[in-house]
């Protein structure tokens, strides 16, 4: 079963994961000017980029255990998934400046001013070395710092589920979850050092 | 004029309703859950009638009374409101009610009363969003007197003539149109006049961010965003922003805060 899936995804080759995956941006924004996101479609639009951005970078996080614990092999597809994390966390981004704020001085004053906007524009700010370093030149040139460097998805990741809590009024269910989630991935990477190091 | 306020009949005749589609898909009512089209896909689930209304505390004619016998005694009218929620979105309501003060006279305030305390219906069974402590249910509201015997405040039974649909509060819910929207409880079940500032919801959630007041002031951020600005539901994926007015726009209330500090008691 599992070796039937790993000889899928071989076969997968990763464009065509790049393809897939930058798909949602124009669909949601078709919806989004077309009444399909409700009568406010400027934060839903925002909220939908945001969640999907979340869901690639813990996504992107289980990788590496569903290897080690299920043998499922999806390392080929690591570079694609991040990359369009980044994607849609730009786009979340660019939304909540562009049509939501609106106000280029109120963009600045938000940002340093309300920390679940410092907190989600921090995660953010961590994303662009790792995507600038994505490519292979630069996994060659740096070496091991490179490895080090990218733990940084794993902070900007947890950010992004802070931020998410941050922003919701009362305490409400789902960014709980994420955050349950979050927590439970990098646990298993903990565990997995404390053995090796064992 | 059926508004009986010179300076809201102005104000009115600018003001262009938004949908009936947009008033009853977008909504806050986290007892049918935190999304803003929960409510129109959950509210369904609430009987609203029989319904009955306790007013009780600092009045002379306390008793549960039935909403069929309040409404024989009500005169309903149409006031087209803008409403401002505290997330910064606005909307213009064509609301049909009846106003608060006739009401409390209806069960006769006694002299000692100093604040009127609201209280939504509590069915866990039928508003599965209860199922989560979002908020501590059921959730209550508050407003002094002299705000709740104004001739603003309203109790709205209706939406363009027709029947208020659940997800907007039916069968009775508050209307106080210079204040931030929650403090427009929905689906009252209890009514209790006090001496005492009576507990609001979501000032007991989080008392940094709400206050009792609450009144929409543009002056006085919320902590986590502007609220200078406020953007109108209804202009789609474009929508620009206009400025947000210091009580919505109802100036004729700015008497009843004279001498206050609106930054202190936000």
């Amino acid at each position: 079963m599992v070796d039937r899936f790993n000889a899928l995804a071989r076969r997968l080759p990763t464009w065509a994961v790049y393809l897939i995956g930058v798909l949602p941006a124009p669909w949601f924004l078709y919806l989004g000017a077309t009444g399909g996101l409700g009568v406010e479609p400027i934060k839903a639009l925002e909220h939908e980029l945001g969640a999907l951005a979340l869901q690639l970078l813990i996504f992107g996080l289980c990788i590496t255990p569903l290897r080690r614990f299920a043998g499922v092999n999806l390392i080929k597809f690591r570079r694609a998934i991040g990359l369009l994390a980044f994607f849609y966390v730009f786009l979340h981004l660019l939304v909540w400046a562009i049509l939501d704020v609106q106000v280029l001085s109120q963009i600045w004053a938000d940002i340093v001013k309300r920390p679940y906007i410092t907190v989600g524009m921090l995660g953010f700010a961590m994303l662009i070395p790792l995507a600038v370093t994505s490519n292979n030149w630069s996994v060659r040139r740096l070496g091991p710092t490179w490895r080090k460097l990218h733990k940084l998805t794993y902070v900007a990741t947890v950010l992004g589920g802070v931020h998410y809590l941050m922003l919701v009024k009362g305490w409400q269910l789902e960014p709980l979850i994420y955050l349950l989630v979050i927590a439970a991935i990098l646990s298993l990477r903990v565990k997995f050092q404390n053995l090796r190091h064992a | 004029a059926a508004i009986g306020l010179g300076g809201s009949v102005q104000a009115q005749e600018d003001l262009k309703p938004n949908s009936w589609e947009e008033i009853t898909s977008y909504c806050n009512y986290y007892e049918f859950g935190t999304g803003k089209d929960d409510p129109s896909r959950n509210a369904r689930a609430l009987t609203t009638d029989p319904w009955t209304v306790k007013i009780d505390g600092m009045v002379d004619r306390p008793g549960d009374y039935a909403l069929g016998d309040i409404l024989a005694k009500m005169t309903i009218e149409e006031r087209i409101y803008r409403f401002r929620c505290v997330e910064a979105w606005s909307m213009v309501v064509p609301w049909n009610g009846f106003e608060l003060a006739d009401l409390l006279n209806m069960a006769g305030v006694q002299t000692d009363a100093k604040y009127v305390a609201f209280e939504t219906v509590y069915r866990p069974e039928e508003m599965p969003g209860t199922r989560y402590p979002v908020l501590d249910w059921p959730y209550v509201e508050g407003l002094r007197l002299d705000e709740a015997m104004h001739p603003l405040t309203l109790m709205a039974t209706g939406l363009y003539g027709k029947p208020l649909p659940n997800q907007n509060g039916a069968p009775l819910r508050l209307v106080v149109p210079w204040k931030y929207g929650f403090k427009s409880i929905k689906s009252v079940v209890r009514i209790t006049l006090t001496d005492t500032q009576p507990p609001t919801s979501w000032n007991k959630s989080n008392a940094r961010e709400y206050g009792f007041y609450s009144n929409v002031n543009p002056t006085v951020d919320h902590p986590r965003w502007s609220q200078a600005t406020e953007r109108p539901i209804g202009g789609g994926l474009f929508a620009s922003k206009k400025d947000t007015l210091m009580f919505n726009g109802y100036d004729e209330v700015a008497s009843l805060y004279d001498g206050m500090d609106m930054a202190k008691n936000f």
